[in-house]
């Protein structure tokens, strides 16, 4: 589409009196790239894209928007897995892509301000070379932006000893809908007034639009080891995650694989995992050498009183990141097997795992589809992947009902439907589940504080009362939908 | 005295039909803080009280509010576990739901992290009377707005807490103290953050004008490793921590008010203000002085930080003002919680 004609748009006109050509997308085809995010299934192209390069011009959008009444969408790398960056189709799109500097970084403080759009990894890169690195670390970090980490407070292998994004960030300067540029948090540990910053991380760019952001650095750990242990019993592994756990060792990283998974990670990657184990966890002791030493002697004995069949410890960093490549390459080995699969990422008390898992496995010959679980076992969040076809009528459906049921699960056994992933426009139904009339209440009057009109990504994260009075009234039961082929919107 | 929950939530629910500002009280030891107005009704929270779970190997407490801490370290402690925010005034009887309002936190803090930090979720009645849950009692949970993180530091103007979910830490297999000469300020400093860059052993690093202290926590391997690059003699240190924290060392006899100013650690000096006891590595600086409060608050922050006053002066606001944008969307939110304005009002600032 010509300029002339996105331009019979009078949004697109005063969008254009703020920013330069550069920074607006309006014809379909370039827009196409911003339809989704990494939850694919749910795709709309979106009325319009900006890409500002200041907050100056990200602050003139805001006005903008709220003068016109326009919804708008912010999107970092866009790769949420629940929806979050997905485009309304009287939006815009706010990409904070483009501001991407690195503004200062204070190894005294051990801090780094940086903008928005600048990607996670980036920052650990950055102070590399004074021993630091920026702790959070989600899966998609070399694509992901600190700006998106923020709206969804995202967490990562690492977080069980080093926090989520929230606790590894000082100050965050945000735009809010009225495009005021407030500065909330502080350089000291913490700040005067509601801690507003906490509030606004995990807010699902709901609240506000992180521009810049002041994160904390933490020394490099002079040594991590990692240990490999094989069980023939998922249960005896959950229960080796609990020994360690409760006899006071935080490992920097603790994870789990299930049979499945383990299968496809070593047809992939020949990360060196037992085929033949039920499951096996990886274990992850870092700090300094004394420390790390003394921990493994500790953990090996705990692994092996909990019954480990097996268990290696790598022996040099080249074995080290094998142990780690079969983890870290779960999903894409799930795609060598499997055209699509679904993932999801309910967090549930530990001592839970052997029931969820055995509950999983026979929702999985219900609904006729595969599954394997990775799982970030020391803090409790589970990540089954959900194995289908979305070429084969039904199966996605079928899938989204499997995951759902799962949830439903995570919250009945006092769990979350949602560790790190976010709600988004994918589990909205689900906090009907997890909240009850008067939460979900409170959360909505909270949004009208920050933005009165429900402009900033709306539809998403916390659903309406009307919304779950709906859900309700078809959720008779668990998954079985009165009407499973129509659109749940 | 109110004891269930629902009993508590009618209370709010009849203050906020009747327009009735309340004091929410728990053990009442930080009553200095912003003391509040004598002449209005109380609700004393103290009755809602008991360990609800507790699972060693979850790393996982949930206690109603008006649970003495003395209660939940005793428990903890039978479990080799502890509170990592090392709270203070336990001893005094103070509650979890008063250590959440209050937000304070021991010499940990720096390193292990904030009040904050630990909690997973809580119930709360809003300023409506309704009981709502926010979060949840699981490690890692992103789930609906972090309406709980917000109750740390409140002084309990957003709701009357009715249950706390805390992460709980290990206790350390071994801790000691270390005491090293240095009576420079900025090379104190500079030792107490060069030293966490080697090890992470330190829970606790203070500096007094001539010593500075520094916890070690650890294994005893890791522990004699720190101490082999940060020297000094070994010294028990439990006492020091411990009065340190609850406001008890000679230091805070001295004459003028009690400053806390809270700075990015490597700020410039502040000494020349007043009597100075550096903790938390720097970020937090105890400052005995009678210069005007205004002098303290702009000094901290254009330092990028701020500075409450710890001294029971009723001419003194307690909590540092906030920037005009800051204040106003403090308003709304508080708005949004509590629409009437009835809990604990002006026990942070005279407009929340």
């Amino acid at each position: 589409m010509s300029r002339a004609q996105t331009d019979k748009d009078p949004l697109v006109t005063l969008l254009r009196s703020v920013l330069p050509d550069s920074g607006i997308v309006a014809d379909p085809v370039s827009m196409k790239p911003y339809e989704c995010d990494g939850l694919s299934a749910y795709r709309q192209i979106p009325r319009v894209v900006v890409l500002p390069e200041t907050v100056e011009e990200v602050q003139a959008v805001m006005r903008v928007c709220r003068q016109t009444g326009t919804p708008i969408v912010p999107r970092g790398a866009g790769t949420s897995l629940s929806g979050g960056a997905m485009p309304h189709k009287n939006g815009v799109v706010l990409s904070l892509a483009r501001l991407k500097r690195i503004l200062q970084i204070d190894a005294d403080n051990r801090t780094a301000l940086v903008e928005a759009g600048v990607r996670n990894l980036q920052i650990s890169e950055a102070v590399q070379h004074l021993g630091l690195y920026y702790a959070p670390d989600p899966s998609s970090q070399i694509a992901c932006t600190i700006g998106g980490n923020v709206a969804e407070n995202a967490g990562g292998v690492h977080c069980l000893k080093y926090g989520l994004t929230v606790h590894n960030i000082l100050q965050v300067k945000m735009v809010t809908i009225e495009g005021e540029l407030i500065c909330l948090g502080s350089t000291a540990l913490d700040a005067p007034g509601y801690d507003l910053l906490a509030l606004l991380t995990g807010s699902e760019g709901m609240l506000g639009i992180a521009v810049e952001v002041l994160v904390r650095l933490l020394p490099r750990p002079s040594v991590a080891r990692v240990l490999m242990a094989a069980f023939d019993d998922v249960e005896k592994a959950g229960n080796a995650v609990a020994s360690v756990i409760a006899a006071g060792i935080t490992p920097g990283g603790f994870e789990m694989m299930d049979k499945s998974a383990i299968r496809a990670a070593e047809d992939f990657v020949r990360a060196g995992y037992p085929t033949e184990a039920e499951a096996i966890l990886l274990c992850e002791l870092d700090g300094t050498e004394e420390d790390v030493i003394s921990q493994i002697d500790r953990v090996k004995k705990l692994l092996a009183e909990s019954g480990a069949t097996e268990i290696h410890l790598a022996s040099d960093e080249n074995d080290r990141v094998r142990f780690w490549s079969g983890r870290k390459n779960a999903f894409p080995a799930m795609g060598r097997i499997s055209p699509d699969y679904y993932c999801m990422d309910g967090t549930i008390p530990r001592k839970e795992l052997g029931k969820v898992l055995m509950r999983i496995s026979r929702m999985s010959e219900k609904y006729g589809l595969r599954v394997a679980n990775v799982f970030h076992a020391g803090d409790g969040n589970l990540h089954p992947l959900i194995l289908y076809d979305a070429n084969q009528p039904d199966e996605f459906e079928r899938a989204e009902a499997f995951g759902a049921e799962i949830l439903d699960l995570c919250v009945a056994v006092g769990g979350t439907i949602t560790g790190e992933h976010g709600v988004g426009v994918e589990k909205i139904d689900r906090m009907c589940v997890q909240f009850d009339k008067a939460s979900l209440s409170q959360f909505l009057e909270v949004r009208k504080a920050f933005d009165p009109d429900g402009l900033l990504n709306p539809d998403k994260a916390v659903p309406t009362l009307a919304r779950c009075a709906e859900f309700n009234a078809m959720h008779v039961h668990h998954g079985n939908l009165p009407h499973p082929g129509l659109e749940r919107f | 005295m109110p004891c269930l929950a629902r009993e508590i939530g009618a209370s709010v629910k009849a203050s906020y039909d009747a327009q009735t500002p309340i004091n929410i009280a728990g053990a009442g030891t930080k009553l200095f803080l912003n003391r509040p107005p004598e002449n209005r009704e109380t609700l004393d929270v103290t009755g809602h009280n008991g360990i609800i779970e507790y699972d060693p190997a979850e790393l996982v407490l949930l206690a109603r509010a008006g649970t003495p801490l003395r209660d939940i370290e005793q428990l903890l402690y039978d479990h080799r576990q502890m509170l990592g925010f090392e709270p203070p005034f336990i001893d005094d009887g103070a509650t979890i739901g008063g250590a959440v309002a209050a937000g304070l936190a021991g010499p940990r803090r720096a390193y292990a992290g904030a009040v904050r930090d630990f909690m997973l979720g809580v119930t709360f009645v809003n300023g409506r009377g309704e009981s709502i849950t926010a979060g949840g009692k699981v490690m890692k949970n992103v789930a609906g707005f972090d309406l709980f993180r917000p109750m740390a530091r409140s002084m309990g103007t957003l709701g009357v807490l009715l249950s706390i979910a805390l992460r709980v830490s290990a206790l350390p297999e071994v801790e000691r103290t270390v005491l090293h000469e240095e009576d420079n300020e900025h090379n104190a400093l500079k030792k107490m953050n060069r030293w966490p860059r080697e090890t992470q052993a330190i829970s606790a690093a203070c500096w007094d004008g001539r010593y500075i202290r520094i916890r070690l926590s650890g294994s005893e391997a890791g522990i004699e490793h720190a101490h082999t690059f940060i020297g000094g003699q070994w010294i028990d240190g439990t006492g020091y921590w411990r009065d340190l924290n609850n406001f008890k060392l000679d230091f805070f006899r001295a004459s003028g008010r009690l400053w806390r100013v809270c700075v990015a650690p490597m700020s410039v000096s502040i000494g020349k203000n007043g009597v100075q006891l550096i903790d938390w590595g720097g970020a937090q600086r105890w400052l005995k002085s009678d210069e005007p409060p205004a002098t303290i608050r702009s000094l901290a922050a254009e330092l990028g930080g701020y500075a409450e006053c710890f001294s029971d002066d009723p001419a003194v606001e307690t909590f540092h003002p906030l920037d005009n944008g800051v204040a106003a969307l403090n308003q709304r939110f508080k708005h949004a919680l509590d629409p009437a304005a009835i809990l604990n009002p002006g026990r942070l600032y005279p407009e929340l």
